[in-house]
């Protein structure tokens, strides 16, 4: 599974995203690669990937892709980042 | 230090003491982002021009910045502006609010000015590692301190 972890600049709160949903898939027991991208590669990048997480800012302005996106509002919590994988790939 | 040749820097490699504050008196986000900016300015890493490069950045993208609760992660793009890979980082005397729905207000700000996509990966592992914990962010939060606040970090204190 791929996962893009997406921040406006993609050097710093992206990184620390892709980080944490890196132990988030470890918790959960999935292999997976994650990425970390600034929102102007994601939206060419995102229809490689089967996730894109990113923040409710950015969100709004990668609505249309054909790639599922989940906001994380506290990018330091595993657990919330683990409950959106789930939720948005059935687990 | 944070060459291409050597081991990956820690975050005491990237974040001296000097660029460590406590109890910083400031009334807006516009006010901690400068005050984070002119420690990187102060340190070396970064031109003043990153610092409205930083500020910029909030303003064209939001304040998603305040990526978990209480805490900021203010930085920009790599750019000719940014002369070393770098942070900074401040405990704010007073809450401020940056206009984040989830995460307001904010007490701790870090400031990042890097040279690319990786120098400061495995600082901010470290950091993120601090930020997760809820009794090392408490710690944080009640800091006197510079010095308190470099223990709690794990990066040698002031001179």
């Amino acid at each position: 599974m791929k996962i893009i972890a997406v921040c406006g600049m993609g050097i710093g709160t992206s990184i620390l995203l892709k980080m944490n949903t890196d132990k988030a898939l470890d918790q959960l027991g999935v292999a997976g690669d994650v990425e970390a991208a600034d929102i102007g590669t994601a939206k060419g990048a995102a229809s490689l990937a089967d996730l894109v997480l990113t923040s409710a800012e950015l969100a709004e302005e990668l609505e249309g892709i054909p790639t599922p996106v989940r906001v994380i509002d506290n990018f330091m919590n595993v657990d919330e980042i683990s409950a959106a994988i789930k939720d948005a790939l059935d687990l | 230090m944070t060459g291409s040749t050597g081991s990956p820097a820690s975050l005491g490699d990237l974040l001296p003491s000097e660029a460590v504050a406590a109890h910083v008196e400031v009334e807006t986000w516009e006010e901690a982002v400068r005050a984070s900016g002119d420690l990187l300015v102060a340190t070396g890493s970064a031109t003043p021009e990153y610092t409205d490069q930083m500020i910029a950045a909030i303003h064209r993208y939001g304040p998603y910045i305040v990526i978990a609760p209480g805490f900021a992660l203010a930085h920009a793009q790599a750019s000719d502006d940014v002369l070393n890979t770098g942070m900074s980082f401040m405990q704010l005397a007073h809450p401020v609010r940056f206009g984040h729905e989830k995460n307001d207000p904010v007490r701790l700000v870090a400031g990042l000015a890097s040279t690319d996509h990786s120098a400061h990966m495995e600082a901010l592992q470290q950091l993120a590692l601090v930020l997760s914990s809820p009794e090392t962010m408490e710690q944080l939060l009640d800091a006197g301190t510079v010095d308190e606040l470099c223990a709690v970090l794990g990066i040698p204190p002031s001179k």
